[in-house]
């Protein structure tokens, strides 16, 4: 399929995903929905640098955390609509990954994982002494009940959760553009034999940096709107645990060869997680994904995504 | 002799304390068929991955078709003419036998000045190596599904589909029955009459002097011989070290 169609049906699907949820009436519908497509896109970005290239990055919360404090800097600052505030996520997101690949992408295995841990403990400790932003206080970011625009209103929630929708399209059709491109041949290679890779010309440094910017990136956008969904924004919740923990199982239980992985992964975990929420208790959570992570690496070590291609390449003739 | 196609001056290569190359010179003219022999451990491999960029001499330089390498990454290198092969076959393996070849077409070919190649004729190369190779047939197989001569030869497909001015085949007959090492022998020699400059390590002292128009001798880290094969071996230097 070609990439603008597959952009368009991926639009299709977010459109009637909505409709949907708009047609049961209930709020915490969006308010639950929000989550898990947060972390459809962190898981995405997380595979960009975790699944196709093989570096496993333990700082995803401190990129989620710099997009959110991303907005609440220029929430103080110069107020901005939110999408704008996402791009500028982004950018400053995208900015830190690439400088956390130049500081780290000569480090291989455990040493660059236990570095991209560092860095998250570095910036949350900035974060807690910059008054500016909240510092260990924490922030409030004061959120209107709804949004009017073109004679219509929305309540915020499901701003938010559209907003989140449309960043899922983005992350989506950016990590399956880049597995059918030339760059996803060279992310492959990276994985596969970093030596060989380097032998065939592939610049495998400068990959890394396009992957831990783009990564980064993503998972800034994913964080920019949380100020504005939570209400207040305090560094534990910015640099909780569950997000470096969810961004690594959601892929490792999809699958990491492909864009579908992570998706599968975040949807099936991030749905249970919710419902586990409001029928037990949040403080479950981490370990629902402790047991499906150890349950998946002894029955599916590929995910479910390769669990099932290996089934149907095996009743191939 | 022309212009050497790679000159190496005076490398230096040390291990902490232990010292891999000492001050080796190497020549070797554009077309030649070089044979690189030494026992284990005798700085062969050390030699060709400071040649190839994936450690950096210490001392001395390395030139290429007129130019300072040194410094330079592996992938530049590639890119200028200069592929190797493994002496374990590294194949990607999450790439088909085809894809793995795309990878050079992709990056070293495509990125050489003036080479504008379209999907269709990277496809072309890709089966046109892979005949050469003889693994045409299994293009679209993963290299887990390959034998070990087709995992060398696949290792030497990725290699030429760099279309490199000089290959560098790192022991790719070890392993090999002698039909097999036939095989791979005459696939170099073909290579070789199509332009492309080889040097051969290996072990296997028939094909070596079988294929070699010269013979260098590294031993711990020296070189202690360069010259006509058939001179080299009768070297009485040589015989000790290989017979002690």
């Amino acid at each position: 399929m070609r990439s603008w169609l597959f952009t368009l049906v991926c639009i299709a699907v977010g459109a009637i995903t909505y409709a949907v949820m708009r047609g049961v009436h209930s709020e915490y519908l969006f308010v639950a929905g929000y989550v898990v497509l947060e972390f459809v896109v962190l898981a995405t970005a997380w595979n960009i640098l975790g699944g196709y290239c093989g570096y496993v990055n333990f700082g995803s919360a401190a990129f989620f955390a710099l997009g959110a404090y991303t907005t609440i800097f220029f929430h103080k600052a110069y107020p901005l609509p939110i999408p704008l505030l996402i791009a500028l996520s982004a950018v400053v997101s995208g900015i830190a990954g690439l400088g956390m690949g130049y500081l780290t992408l000569r480090l291989r295995g455990a040493f660059f994982s236990i570095a991209t841990l560092a860095l998250a403990v570095v910036l949350q400790t900035l974060v807690v002494n910059w008054d500016y932003v909240g510092g260990s206080r924490g922030a409030y970011v004061i959120r209107p009940q709804a949004l009017s625009a073109f004679g219509l209103t929305i309540p915020y929630v499901e701003y938010l959760f559209l907003l989140m929708l449309a960043l899922v399209v983005i992350a989506i059709t950016t990590a399956r553009l880049i597995e059918r491109s030339r760059l996803g041949f060279g992310f492959a290679t990276i994985r596969d034999d970093e030596l060989a890779a380097e032998a065939s010309g592939v610049p495998t440094l400068r990959l890394k940096l396009i992957a831990t910017t783009l990564s980064g990136a993503l998972m800034g956008m994913a964080g920019a709107p949380f100020p504005y969904y939570i209400g207040y924004l305090q560094p534990a919740s910015a640099f909780g645990l569950e997000y470096a923990v969810n961004s690594i199982a959601m892929p490792m239980i999809g699958g990491t060869g492909s864009w579908i992985g992570p998706l599968v992964g975040a949807l099936l975990l991030g749905t249970i997680q919710q419902v586990a929420t409001v029928t037990i208790s949040s403080a479950v959570n981490l370990l629902i994904v402790g047991l499906l992570l150890v349950a998946f690496v002894i029955i599916a070590p590929n995910g479910l995504v390769g669990f099932v291609t290996q089934r149907l390449r095996a009743r191939e003739p | 002799m022309a212009e050497p196609l790679l000159q190496v001056d005076q490398v230096g290569k040390r291990f902490g304390g232990f010292v891999a190359l000492d001050g080796i010179n190497l020549a070797v003219a554009p077309g030649e068929r070089l044979g690189l022999i030494g026992p284990n451990g005798s700085g062969k491999s050390t030699l060709v991955n400071c040649i190839c960029g994936a450690l950096h001499n210490e001392s001395g330089s390395v030139r290429f078709d007129g130019q300072a390498i040194d410094g330079m990454a592996a992938h530049q290198r590639t890119i200028l003419g200069l592929a190797r092969s493994f002496q374990l076959p590294r194949p990607f393996h999450s790439l088909s036998v085809a894809e793995n070849l795309h990878v050079p077409l992709l990056y070293a070919v495509r990125a050489r000045f003036g080479s504008h190649l379209s999907a269709r004729e990277i496809n072309d190369h890709c089966i046109e190596y892979l005949r050469l190779v003889g693994l045409d047939a299994k293009a679209h197989k993963r290299p887990r599904d390959l034998t070990q001569v087709e995992m060398r030869k696949l290792e030497l497909a990725r290699a030429i589909a760099a279309e490199p001015k000089l290959l560098i085949a790192d022991e790719s007959m070890a392993g090999l029955s002698h039909s097999e090492v036939e095989d791979i022998l005459k696939l170099l020699v073909r290579l070789n009459e199509r332009g492309i400059t080889i040097i051969l390590i290996e072990h296997i002292m028939s094909a070596v002097m079988s294929f070699s128009q010269r013979l260098v001798v590294l031993v711990s880290g020296k070189k202690i011989a360069d010259g006509d094969p058939a001179e080299v071996v009768r070297n009485p230097e040589v015989e000790k070290a290989y017979l002690g």
